[in-house]
């Protein structure tokens, strides 16, 4: 008796998979990415930094490791940060306006120190206005801190009552807690970055296939318009869209990257479906009678998919730098929405007055994912080439 | 060749209609009425009425596209609606501090790029090769706003090494005073792509036969990769440095506005911050245009680097 042994040739997919396995680096930047997308999830749902707009911190609080902002003696109210990288600003000669308004830290090597002390001590007892955390005489400042009293608006303060001096990453502006923060602008940053992509990747594969499958006319017309995205630079191509979108949303932003950015999964489909398309297998499903369509999208498509799914993860790490540089230009999410982007433009302010953790937050986070993206799109590509034994 | 030229200059014309027919799209009817965005707070249906007629978007769109071509045959696109500079005289004077900045960078680049890609590929598949290569990953991840932001604040900021930011009237000052730090930080952003890119060139050439052929001869791994493989793969990355060049003009566009520099692509930044229709306009449909002619020119030099490449 001869047992009858089914070989079953392991699919496409199966062998990429165990070559996937076999790769230390692509499991590696997988698992960074998962546990991003993990994170965007459970933020996106509510289960955690739902409270990341909390004021938990007094304003810019520095990192635990930092330690905490000393107040400084002349003005027990007001929580001026030390800061980390206090020496040069205070010494460098003012060489442009941004340092008009430059902090006056206690710095222990400050000529002046004491004489900066005793007048806003002066100033203090003489009752002519309080100082703010610039160093600037606000004249109103009585009047200012009585309308607040009367609103019972103590949002304004600068140490809270309740407020942490120290949070393990820092804080910002308002004393948001910045891990909380940059977690909650990740799942800003991140579902652009995969809505844009898989709606560019959609469009490229439309039309590809179409223009691939069909041919002639139906070719010529999505020809003419690849032809006229690709003349305009993209850059060019996504600032003009959005000038002309008026309306500010994470929506909006979508559109003008998932727009734009068909072009390259395009090109290869098109190349792909014009390889598939005199196959045996297609004119098989055209023996039996199947559709244009059926034959396109479920005996086409599901052998080229390979190529869309490289693309759509090159793609994502693109678009998250996209909305990352619209969004710090101000074109990008709204005023409200935070995103990597909105981070770094607030930091890039923040990081003059020596406040540099919302800006290393923001940024380690970002190269984080997008490096741990970009060596797994790298993998992901070479173990789906069917080249590659 | 001349009809090849002919040939491919008559192709750029459907693609250049569909050019400007996509920014007359975008900018005329999805932009919305320019008169509100003009007339401002203090609009009134007269002096919107007025706008309206000054610019035309009162008339038809047959009408409107007419004159939209014509502005674009004429290089007269009108006054910017926000300074009411004349739209040709911006492009005119924000070319030269754009250029300032990108053709050193584009040089270096090309040079630092070739050599190091070279000098990788001479190890290739060692551990050098794929840290190097695991680096170029880690480099281009990292936002060139990062690169900017703290570049600009350490090295001009803090140490005072180079001006935070300027731009004087003569040209050698600007290239070497101003441009300095700005080609410097878009050497460190970009040196990492091009080197991945250049070294897929170089391994490209490196496989071939006729590689086999001058080792086999006895010549040195040195001259071989210099000579033999350089002048193979100068071509793709000719190609590639040509056919890049009026996107780069536009690329820069935060070096130049981090940097203060009056250039296009500040100019495009200004623009689509204030909604002034008419410089990006005008821009865009001009990069397009030069995107084309740079293409055919790349082809051209092709042919001229390369003689096996027949142009039909």
């Amino acid at each position: 008796m001869t047992a009858i042994v089914h070989n079953v040739s392991p699919g496409l997919w199966r062998l990429a998979w165990r070559r996937l396995r076999a790769d230390r680096v692509a499991m590696a930047s997988l698992a960074v990415v998962a546990a991003f997308l993990l994170m965007l999830v459970l933020s996106a749902s509510g289960l955690i930094v739902a409270d990341w707009e909390q004021e938990v911190g007094v304003n810019y609080a520095p990192p635990g490791f930092v330690g905490a902002a000393q107040p400084p003696p002349a003005e027990p109210a007001q929580a001026a940060p030390t800061q980390p990288m206090q020496a040069a600003p205070a010494q460098a000669v003012p060489p442009q306006p941004m340092q008009a308004t430059q902090a006056l830290p206690d710095n222990p090597f400050d000529p002046l120190a004491d004489d900066i002390r005793a007048l806003r001590a002066q100033l203090a007892a003489g009752g002519a206005g309080a100082i703010d955390m610039y160093g600037v005489t606000d004249p109103l400042a009585g009047d200012l801190a009585q309308l607040r009293g009367a609103r019972g608006d103590t949002s304004a303060a600068h140490a809270g009552a309740g407020r942490l001096a120290t949070l393990p990453f820092g804080a910002d502006k308002w004393g948001h807690d910045i891990i909380k923060k940059t977690i909650k602008g990740g799942e800003t940053s991140i579902v652009v970055g995969l809505v844009a992509a898989l709606l560019a990747v959609s469009l490229g594969s439309l039309f590809g296939a179409l223009s691939g499958y069909f041919g002639g006319v139906v070719d010529d017309l999505f020809n003419w318009f690849y032809s006229i995205f690709t003349a305009i630079p993209s850059v060019l191509m996504i600032l003009a869209v959005a000038a002309v979108l008026q309306q500010k949303g994470v929506a909006t932003i979508v559109l003008i990257l998932g727009l734009t950015g068909w072009t390259g999964p395009y090109r290869l489909i098109r190349a792909e479906y014009i390889k598939h398309k005199a196959r045996e297998y297609v004119l098989a499903a055209d023996a039996i009678g199947a559709s244009h369509w059926r034959k396109m999208f479920t005996h086409i498509f599901p052998n080229v998919s390979h190529v869309a799914l490289v693309q759509m993860s090159i793609l994502v790490v693109g678009f998250i730098k996209a909305e990352v540089i619209l969004s710090f230009l101000g074109f990008g999410v709204p005023v409200g929405v935070v995103s990597w982007g909105s981070m770094l433009n607030e930091a890039q302010n923040e990081l003059i007055l020596g406040r540099w953790w919302q800006l290393t937050a923001a940024a380690v986070a970002m190269a984080l994912l997008v490096t741990a993206f970009s060596l797994f799109t790298d993998a992901l590509r070479d173990a789906l080439d069917p080249k590659v034994k | 060749m001349i009809a090849y030229v002919v040939r491919r200059l008559w192709q750029m014309l459907p693609t250049m209609l569909g050019v400007v027919l996509l920014v007359f799209v975008l900018f005329n009817w999805v932009g919305g009425d320019p008169a509100f965005i003009l007339a401002g707070k203090m609009a009134n249906a007269e002096s919107i009425a007025n706008i309206r007629r000054q610019l035309g978007v009162d008339q038809p769109y047959y009408v409107q596209l007419w004159i939209f071509v014509k502005q674009i045959a004429s290089f007269d696109f009108g006054l910017s609606w926000a300074t009411g500079e004349p739209v040709s005289h911006i492009i005119a004077t924000r070319l030269g501090p754009s250029l300032t900045v990108l053709l050193p960078l584009t040089l270096l680049e090309t040079l630092l790029g070739i050599a190091l890609a070279l000098a990788v590929a001479f190890v290739r598949g060692s551990l050098t090769d794929r840290a190097v290569m695991i680096a170029c990953t880690v480099g281009m991840s990292v936002s060139i706003l990062v690169y900017i932001i703290v570049f600009q604040y350490g090295l001009a900021y803090k140490l005072g090494l180079f001006p935070v930011q300027g731009w004087g009237e003569s040209f050698w000052e600007n290239l070497l005073r101003y441009a300095t730090l700005p080609v410097l930080i878009g050497l460190a952003v970009s040196i990492a792509p091009t080197l991945r890119l250049y070294r897929s060139f170089v391994l490209d050439e490196v496989g071939q036969d006729y590689v086999r052929t001058a080792r086999a001869k006895g010549l040195g791994e040195r001259r071989v990769m210099w000579v033999h493989v350089l002048r193979n793969a100068a071509i793709p990355i000719i190609t590639h440095v040509m056919a890049n060049l009026p996107a780069l003009l536009i690329g820069a566009f935060l070096l130049e506005r981090f940097f203060g520099i009056p250039g296009i692509g500040r100019e495009v930044i200004l623009a689509v911050e204030r909604s002034d229709f008419p410089v990006i306009k005008a821009i865009t449909v001009y990069v397009a245009a030069a995107t084309m002619v740079f293409n055919l020119l790349t082809d051209l030099m092709y042919q001229a680097v390369d003689p096996r490449v027949q142009l039909t």
